[in-house]
């Protein structure tokens, strides 16, 4: 007898078998879960993080103080929570401005005819030819510094990929029989374009956004540890992360091993959520 | 047979050229609009000692005071002429930063390029193999948390771990201090590079290793491997047969793309090692207004880019037998 | 003598339905098949009944998500997994449906050799090549240069070269033009004077007649006839399943008339013979007992009520 066993979808011992979606909606359920976490933490400790306190300066980890506090008394990890929500903050702006500027060229490109989609197509390229990071650097430079430059950057750069994606989607669409067939029967372009491609198209723009964020995220914080980004009055993860470089060689570890894995975490909770859903809408990979 | 590659590159030359020219019109521009003034960049926190008259004579000397049209003229004809302008910060040609800049960086980054392409691949191909086994999610899990780490953390780890608690390797710089440049060896200029070629490559190997795991797993699940498979092949046979050839070309496209990730990595390694490449001297150009070097690294870097991926191309057309000619029978 | 059996074959897939619940669906159900030394077989029915599972079943390929069971022998002895490792490309061969099974990058001459067994595959490919008329240009070439019939021929010599016992060949011919069909299945039918049994899966009944000894009718995801192809003649009395004569009747040639409504999904399950809803000769008891595999004259029949 020849037979080959349903394949035990799930690695722990527990007595339930999950598939791998339901595996999928309960990872992504506990990322959602922290960063709900980090969001309310960081509204709660905004006055810690700024506080200061001379006693209890260069404290290493400890039950009070989980992330230590740094050389002005100020407890770390109040501080790396506001740090991560600023960060955040920027790299949703920075994200979702980026997929705007990638739906409104995406389709430009698509639907204006063959030389908007030449001129659009060499943009992408335009800005495919420069690294990221310098690109960023330029456009920091530009905007002098700040928040300003930093969301502008991020949005910059980052909108190109989608941008192809969305374009080559709406293009196979409009070649589409079933769009051409509503559009012969008389449908007008709005109801064709609601209809049938932005339901398309909000899947890809959904998981775009989710894929983004976290890149946005890292390159916010990369441009500011680089002292181009946020002030150092405000208390990004970048700046402390930057700032803590002058007290490694005195031992004082927690300012940089903490907060880094903080931003880690969450940059891969957000990526993992991206993931998932990807997974799920992809039709080539859903059925795995 | 020559024509071809001589129209190859005709084309990529023509492609280049009008690249670097748009890109510089755009820079310029965007520079000639930034609120940095760069008179007081340059002078920095003297600038109230600094009187009127010498703040016009240094207007004149680097030609600020003229309109930005005529400005972007002057450089740019400048710039025909090989001369890229002179740098406000380090007081010497651009184009000499850049070489002695980029020779240092150089080695950092191909080394790292090499290092992280070779142990992205096999682990990618391994994972592939072994996918869903234990290693093959040790594999994943790894490089998934890698990829959403900043490079200039793993930096800051590194130099913990290795230079301030272990001590092995020194904490920055390219070059031992206070050691005379005759008397500095290759091995001091290894040791001073090995901690930020480390991080590079740290960060390299991750989207490399998922990406050609992808790819394998596209191939050993595509209906040639099946056939081959229903023709007896198996096992490491199969995979190095058929696997390989198949993803050789995306794995090359990716490794020669990879120049604009790692030059982005280069100038955060840089920045948390001091070590004396082009990264650190963007970032120095950028923070201090120094507009010249800013644009001629801006051209640099468009130029290093476009030649990766020109090298992608080229490399493509050889091994791929359909882009090679020969139609239907 | 059997060569190859295979008896309550069932391949069902796990899918999802909705966001995140699954389901298995049955596609093959309870099979029955035999084939002997020397004889050529078909497999005749509509197009997507699962026909060619059967196939990656025998020789062991079907896809991660699918489930097994039933048995396979070859030779009488029980196949499982590792056996029919060991099996494929040299005592059992498979001529794949599509040109996509060639490897892009590598040249066909090549991709051919690999199957061949013996001192010289170079000599034997060639060999090969002349007997199906291809130029001998054609072994340096990559598959996108072929052409249709080309990449058909390749394929089949891929079996060919191997000496294999057995062939199974998956809709070799389709999309062939009418000369080319005779002629490939002509060359398969030589392979079997010389000893080899080969399995032919097809949905051209015609072409699938000319050349077979025995035909087997599939039906739903299971075999419904087996019949000596003499047996399809005439108005298709000598037949024993309701579905073979309505087949044979639908035939252009013959009365071309259809039979009314369309397969059973493989989702519906259902108790009684899966046929039952066209079936003219439907009692009660199709409707509440699924029939057996039984002997019937000199074929087999899955049925209640044939006689």
């Amino acid at each position: 007898m020849m037979e080959r066993k349903i394949k035990r979808f799930t690695k722990w011992k527990f007595p339930i078998y999950l598939n791998r979606r339901q595996r999928a909606l309960l990872s992504v359920f506990f990322a959602v879960c922290l960063l709900v976490a980090v969001g309310i933490g960081g509204t709660l400790l905004e006055s810690r993080a700024i506080s200061t306190s001379l006693t209890e300066r260069n404290v290493p980890p400890s039950f009070e103080h989980p992330f230590g506090t740094d050389w002005l008394g100020r407890d770390m990890f109040a501080r790396t929570i506001s740090g991560l929500v600023l960060s955040i903050q920027v790299g949703l702006i920075g994200a979702a401005s980026s997929v705007l500027i990638a739906l409104s060229l995406g389709l430009a490109a698509a639907t204006w005819g063959r030389t908007a989609d030449r001129i659009i197509s060499w943009l992408i390229d335009l800005f495919l030819s420069l690294p990221h990071l310098v690109t960023m650097i330029l456009i920091a430079f530009v905007s002098g510094g700040g928040m300003k430059g930093v969301v502008l950057g991020v949005a910059l750069t980052h909108w190109t990929s989608l941008a192809r994606v969305i374009r080559a989607e709406v293009l196979q669409l409009k070649s589409a029989e079933f769009v051409q067939v509503s559009r012969r029967l008389g449908k007008s372009r709005w109801w064709v374009a609601s209809r049938h491609i932005f339901p398309h198209l909000i899947p890809q723009l959904l998981v775009g956004l989710l894929l983004l964020f976290p890149h946005a995220i890292l390159h916010e914080a990369s441009i500011t540890f680089l002292g181009l980004g946020l002030s150092p009055h405000q208390p990004a993860i970048g700046i402390i992360l930057s700032e803590s470089m002058r007290y490694l060689s005195t031992g004082m570890w927690w300012l940089t091993v903490l907060p880094g894995l903080a931003l880690l975490t969450v940059v891969r909770a957000f990526d993992r959520i991206g993931d998932h859903l990807h997974l799920m809408l992809d039709p080539h990979r859903s059925q795995e | 047979m020559q024509l071809r590659w001589i129209r190859f590159l005709v084309m990529k030359v023509l492609r280049l050229a009008s690249l670097l020219i748009a890109v510089s019109v755009i820079s310029f521009w965007l520079v000639s609009l930034s609120p940095v003034d760069p008179i007081q960049a340059y002078i920095g926190a003297d600038m109230l000692r600094v009187g009127t008259e010498q703040r016009q004579a240094i207007a004149s000397y680097w030609g600020l005071d003229l309109p930005p049209m005529e400005r972007f003229i002057r450089w740019a004809a400048a710039l025909l002429h090989g001369d890229l302008g002179t740098s406000m910060i380090y007081r010497q040609p651009v184009a000499e930063v850049i070489h002695e800049r980029f020779s240092n960086s150089f080695w950092l980054m191909a080394s790292s390029w090499i290092l992280s392409g070779i142990i992205g691949f096999v682990s990618g191909v391994i994972a592939a193999m072994k996918k869903d086994t234990w290693v093959d999610k040790m594999i994943t899990w790894y490089c998934y948390t890698l990829v959403s780490t900043p490079t200039f953390w793993i930096g800051l780890m590194l130099l913990i771990i290795f230079s301030v608690w272990l001590g092995w390797l020194p904490v920055g710089l390219g070059v031992p201090a206070g050691v005379l440049a005759e008397q500095v060896t290759i091995e001091d200029r290894l040791r001073h590079m090995v901690l930020p070629m480390l991080t590079l490559s740290i960060v390299g190997i991750a989207p490399i290793a998922l990406h050609t795991r992808q790819k394998l797993i596209d191939v050993l699940t595509s209906e040639y491997v099946r056939f081959a498979i229903a023709r007896g092949e198996q096992g490491l046979g199969l995979v190095l047969r058929h696997g390989l050839r198949n993803i050789a070309l995306p794995a090359i496209s990716l490794q020669f793309a990879s120049f604009s990730e790692l030059f982005g990595g280069a100038v955060l390694a840089e920045q948390v090692f001091s070590y004396p490449g082009l990264g650190q001297a963007t970032v120095e150009a950028g923070l201090r207004g120094d507009v010249p070097l800013l644009l001629g690294l801006v051209l640099f870097s468009t130029l290093f880019v476009f030649i990766g991926n020109g090298l992608a191309d080229f490399l493509y057309q050889i091994v791929d037998p359909r882009l090679r000619g020969g139609g239907k029978a | 003598m059997a060569i190859l059996e295979v008896e309550n074959l069932s391949v069902s897939f796990l899918r999802y339905t909705g966001m995140f619940k699954q389901q298995t669906i049955r596609v093959i159900e309870d099979l029955h098949l035999s084939i002997n030394k020397g004889e050529m077989m078909a497999v005749v029915g509509a197009s997507g009944s699962g026909k060619s599972l059967l196939a990656h079943a025998i020789l062991g390929i079907l896809p991660e998500n699918a489930q097994m069971s039933g048995m396979i022998r070859y030779c009488g002895e029980t196949l499982d997994p590792v056996k029919q490792a060991a099996l494929r490309g040299r005592e059992i061969a498979f001529v794949p449906q599509s040109v996509n099974s060639l490897d892009p990058l590598m040249r066909v001459g090549a991709q051919v050799r690999m199957t061949a067994k013996g001192k010289d595959p170079i000599a034997k490919q060639r060999e090969v090549f002349q007997r199906y008329r291809l130029p001998e240009n054609v072994e340096r070439m990559y598959p996108f240069q072929l052409s249709g019939g080309m990449a058909r021929k390749v394929l089949l010599a891929t079996a060919t070269v191997s000496d294999a016992q057995v062939i199974v060949a998956d809709e070799p011919t389709s999309g062939m033009h009418a000369d080319d069909v005779k002629e490939a299945l002509q060359q398969l039918k030589k392979l079997t004077n010389q000893g080899c049994a080969v399995l032919l899966i097809t949905h051209d009944v015609e072409a699938a007649l000319e050349t077979a000894h025995r035909v087997a009718v599939f039906f739903a995801g299971t075999i419904v006839e087996i019949a000596p192809s003499a047996d399809f003649s005439g108005d298709g009395e000598r037949l024993r399943h309701p579905y073979s004569r309505a087949l044979w009747s639908a035939l252009p040639q013959n009365k071309f008339m259809p039979i009314s409504g369309v397969q059973p999904h493989p989702n519906e399950v259902r108790e009684g013979c899966l046929f039952a809803e066209h079936c003219p000769l439907t009692t009660i008891d199709c409707k509440n007992k699924r029939p057996e595999m039984r002997e019937l004259r000199e074929g087999m029949v899955r049925c209640h009520h044939a006689t």
